[in-house]
């Protein structure tokens, strides 16, 4: 290790104490990457704190070393948010995880960033309450990460994404302070811009979250159809009749034969896409739409429908669609994960065109989404044994991309940008946007020594812009007695 | 080239301000309403090379608000921005001008049966204007309030170049999110040309339940039964000083009915359902001076034991409310209730803002309290305003 390293990581172990500051190679390649495995880096250092003191400490002691630093929550993230720098230290919450207060009359908890997505729920499920956020990776995530990703999940539909369940964050600021910032504060919303910045304005070290009264009754239902066109337009007849279901999921021939071959979740054969929507509320509600969901799925030509008698029947309509994706690992050696949006009405032109592209490029695409909100992840598949075809899936995968841009959409739903997909960001947004986006950055960060390289294709330059006027703050020195 | 005639060179409305244009008394010199973005990049570029300070202004709805500018060398008038550049009604999401009035945004989405979930309690407040100060109502308890629902927003900086975020899609992280940083910054940070927002159905039927409650602990207990049952109300509201606890239910015919029912046999033999809402819901409380105030649900019984009977307030389920002072309070009497509030709520970590309040006793009180993480505010406002010139002096800290 470079010498200066080496000191910072002797600082480092005097801050923390024996055993929390990782500098071993065989150890440190634990940290190498996070859910995206094609990105890998060592760490220099990786240290396990905690407490917020001790991460404003870690934080200071980067800064004054002009070291970058990254934190990390579970590692499950999909864009290589949690990168670590080969050059930095990597700070990891895992031990912080403890739910430090749970108040329910007044509908929130209070945990530190290392939680279990699941174990909150988990935690306040006997009250009748949950945690809404729902991604995939509950079992294993952070809440820390869900806040840096603005995750989302099957049920963010109805009920919003991580920014909607988050009251306030405790935040380590890249100047070391330990700052609280609330949704309902005076001034500006900071934690509007925190949440979902990917870890780049700082580290949360306590976060304050909504919790969600369960609902009396929830429906489920799997349709299957003939195409995904027909299953689209039933997704469609159902968002036009002004139902809001909690959600709705499809899968098309492809996956279903992944998940078929993986977890035999016996799906109606010969569908050429399946849906499975799901209500949730009150039973008066939920019962009549139910019905109409169920009417409006047969008049779009669904050939099959069940519905869950009760919670088994109900994992087992969800049992192939959450295994989707490793199940594709079950028809291909490898594969590449996207996730993309489009306006929902665009679903079919643009299930069509991708339809197009895999059969022009001979790179299979299975295809598996969230239609209520037209966030689709495509499988790309390829076998990585055969030479050059990681790039042709790399290439087909970026032509979705370019689909989704072209028809209003966006370049990622949930997982966010990462180190993986910054390329992509200047085909989205201008010049300008970017710099107006990294003004916030310049704000929070002007060092740029957390989690750098993420999100931003080319970094801004955050130093006094020439020949500008700074007027003195009225209030300087005053308003903080305020 | 004076400031006028280069700003009418590029602007098709520009003209001197007048007295009676004051921003809490500070007079414009000069008043332009750009047409379209391009008028208002040039608008703001021109303002920017003569130094001139900014301030956006919508349906005045709300120009009362927070502290009076240190200058105002230039109005910028959105009223015609005013269209609906796009409603996507199969994808629940529409793009509309700052300018538009949210009544006549209501009217449009509403020939497709869907809305902005968003209260308006100021009648002819603008997109923008509401953006711009956070503005919400009893809707917020469920649907959130204008950072929740803003999925795209375009803005000019200080220095006139045009930035948008987000985009038409509602789900989407690529990127920092500026429309939730922009929702409740109050000119401070730029100019907002226009906003896309995430729709949803009106719903086919709606109910409210009323109920008149007595005293602190009544209210507390009839709100706290509505949110832990299972009913799924869009909003519990308390309104004060009648002493009325309503709830809102929104969903179909059969299934409203039903909950209705149950709501109002968990509040006890007061309660009555009513198709229409209650006297003072998703209003502002009457008064000269408005206070805002958030605070986790359970506070209402502090909230209201401080207040006493005769003061009118609105607490909304999620834990936010308005305290209205009346015209004969003195300056004195009102930094006392705020005093108080801030006490009791800071108890529960929450916190009170003054609104706006006449100006003999604007100079008296602190109007924003505590601000947390002020100095990483006052960062973010130089990158984006390094001069100074955007509202200068009307937020929070003096920004
Ligand atoms: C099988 C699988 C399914 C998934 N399904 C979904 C899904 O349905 N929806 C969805 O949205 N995502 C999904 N994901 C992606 C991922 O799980 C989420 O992004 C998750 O929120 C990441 O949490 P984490 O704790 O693993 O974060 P990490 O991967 O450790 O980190 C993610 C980012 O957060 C930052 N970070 C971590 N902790 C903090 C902190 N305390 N303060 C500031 N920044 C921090 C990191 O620097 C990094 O940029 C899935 C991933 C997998 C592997």
């Amino acid at each position: 290790m470079e010498a200066r390293l080496a000191v910072l990581a002797a600082r480092l172990e005097e801050l923390l104490g024996a055993g929390r500051v990782i500098t071993d190679p065989v150890r440190l390649r634990t940290y190498e990457c996070d859910g995206l495995t094609n990105h890998r880096s060592t760490p220099a250092v990786v240290v396990l704190p905690d407490t917020a003191e001790q991460i404003a400490g870690i934080v200071r002691e980067c800064a004054a070393a002009g070291t970058p630093y990254v934190a990390r929550g579970s590692g499950t993230g999909l864009s290589g948010g949690a990168l670590p720098r080969a050059d930095g230290v990597l700070i990891v919450t895992s031990r912080m995880r403890r739910i430090l207060e749970i108040d329910i009359p007044g509908q929130r908890a209070v945990v530190e960033p290392g939680v279990v997505n699941l174990d909150v729920t988990r935690a306040v499920r006997p009250h009748g309450y949950y945690f809404a956020p729902d991604p995939s990776s509950q079992q294993i995530c952070s809440v820390g990460g869900n806040v840096a990703e603005n995750s989302g999940g099957a049920h963010c539909l109805k009920y919003g994404f991580t920014a909607h369940h988050v009251l306030s964050c405790e935040v380590v600021t890249p100047d070391g302070e330990i700052v609280e910032l609330p949704a309902d504060g005076p001034g500006y919303d900071l934690l509007g811009v925190f949440v979902g910045a990917e870890g780049t304005l700082g580290i949360t070290t306590k976060i304050t979250v909504r919790l969600t009264r369960l609902p009396e009754t929830v429906q489920t239902l799997l349709a299957a159809f003939g195409s995904i066109e027909a299953g689209g337009g039933a997704v469609s007849a159902i968002i036009g009749a002004g139902v809001v279901p909690a959600a709705i999921e499809m899968m098309d021939a492809l996956s279903i034969e992944a998940a078929e071959a993986a977890v035999r979740c016996e799906y109606p054969p010969g569908a050429g896409a399946v849906l499975i929507v799901e209500l949730d509320g009150p039973e008066a509600e939920v019962a009549a739409q139910f019905t109409e969901v169920e009417r409006l799925c047969r008049d779009a030509g669904a050939f099959e429908i069940r519905i869950a008698a009760d919670d088994e029947e109900r994992a087992l309509i969800w049992k192939g669609r959450k295994s989707a994706f490793a199940a594709v690992g079950r028809i291909s050696p490898a594969y590449i994960v996207q996730d993309g949006v489009i306006p929902r009405t665009a679903l079919p032109q643009v299930l069509a065109q991708i339809d197009a592209l895999s059969a022009e490029s001979g790179v299979r695409v299975a295809n598996v989404f969230h239609a209520g909100d037209g966030n689709l992840h495509p499988l790309v598949l390829f076998d990585d044994a055969e030479p050059g075809a990681e790039e042709r899936a790399e290439a087909v995968s970026g032509a979705i991309l370019d689909l989704c841009i072209e028809h209003g959409g966006s370049i990622t739903g949930e997982h966010g940008v990462g180190v993986d997909k910054s390329r992509y960001m200047p085909r989205m947004f201008t010049d300008t946007d970017l710099d107006t986006m990294q003004m916030v950055r310049c704000g929070f960060d002007p060092d740029g020594l957390c989690n750098p390289g993420k999100v931003f294709p080319t970094p801004r330059l955050c130093g006094e812009v020439p020949g500008v006027r700074r007027g003195a703050h009225p209030y300087e020195g005053k308003a903080d007695l305020f | 080239m004076r400031p006028l005639d280069a700003l009418a060179k590029v602007c098709g409305d520009v003209r001197p301000g007048e007295p009676a244009e004051g921003v809490l008394g500070v007079e414009p010199a000069l008043v332009a309403a750009p047409e379209n973005v391009t008028e208002a990049a040039d608008v703001m570029r021109v303002a920017a090379e003569n130094g001139l300070a900014v301030v956006p202004r919508g349906a005045e709805t709300r120009l009362d608000w927070g502290a009076p500018p240190e200058r105002c060398d230039l109005l910028v008038d959105t009223h015609r921005l005013d269209g609906l550049i796009e409603h996507a009604a199969g994808d629940l999401v529409a793009k509309a001008e700052a300018g538009l009035p949210m009544e006549r945004l209501a009217e449009k989405l509403a020939e497709r049966d869907q809305r902005l979930a968003l209260d308006v309690p100021l009648p002819g407040s603008t997109v923008g204007g509401t953006i711009a100060t956070g503005a919400a109502g009893p809707l917020r308890s469920l649907y959130g309030t204008p950072r929740s629902l803003v999925i795209g927003l375009t803005i000019v900086r200080a220095d006139g170049q045009v930035a948008r975020s987000g985009g038409k899609v509602v789900k989407n992280v690529a990127g920092y999110d500026l429309g939730r940083l922009f929702s409740g910054s109050f000119g401070t940070l730029g100019l907002i040309v226009d906003a896309t927002f995430r729709l949803h159905p009106v719903p086919a039927a709606t109910a409210y339940v009323v109920c008149a409650v007595s005293g602190p602990e009544d209210a507390h207990d009839a709100v706290q039964t509505v949110l832990h049952c299972a009913v799924a109300p869009s909003a519990v509201e308390y309104i004060g000083p009648s002493g009325t606890v309503a709830v809102l239910l929104e969903g179909v015919p059969d299934g409203v009915a039903a909950r209705a029912r149950q709501t109002a046999d968990l509040l006890g033999e007061n309660a009555e359902i009513s198709g229409t809402a209650p006297d003072g819901w998703g209003r502002y409380p009457d008064g000269t001076t408005l206070i805002d105030i958030s605070a986790p649900p359970p506070a209402l019984r502090d909230l209201l034991t401080l207040l006493g009977p005769d003061i009118a307030v609105t607490w909304s389920g999620s834990g936010h409310g308005h305290v209205g002072l009346p015209a004969e309070s003195t300056p004195d009497e009102v930094a006392d209730v705020l005093g108080r509030l801030r006490d009791a709520l800071g108890r529960h970590r929450g916190g009170a803002v003054v609104r706006y309040t006449p100006e003999e006793v604007r100079g008296e009180i602190d109007l924003w309290g505590p601000v947390p993480a002020l100095a990483l505010m006052r960062r973010v406002k130089d990158q984006f305003d390094p001069d100074h010139r955007l509202s200068p002096g009307r937020f929070a800290g003096g920004i």
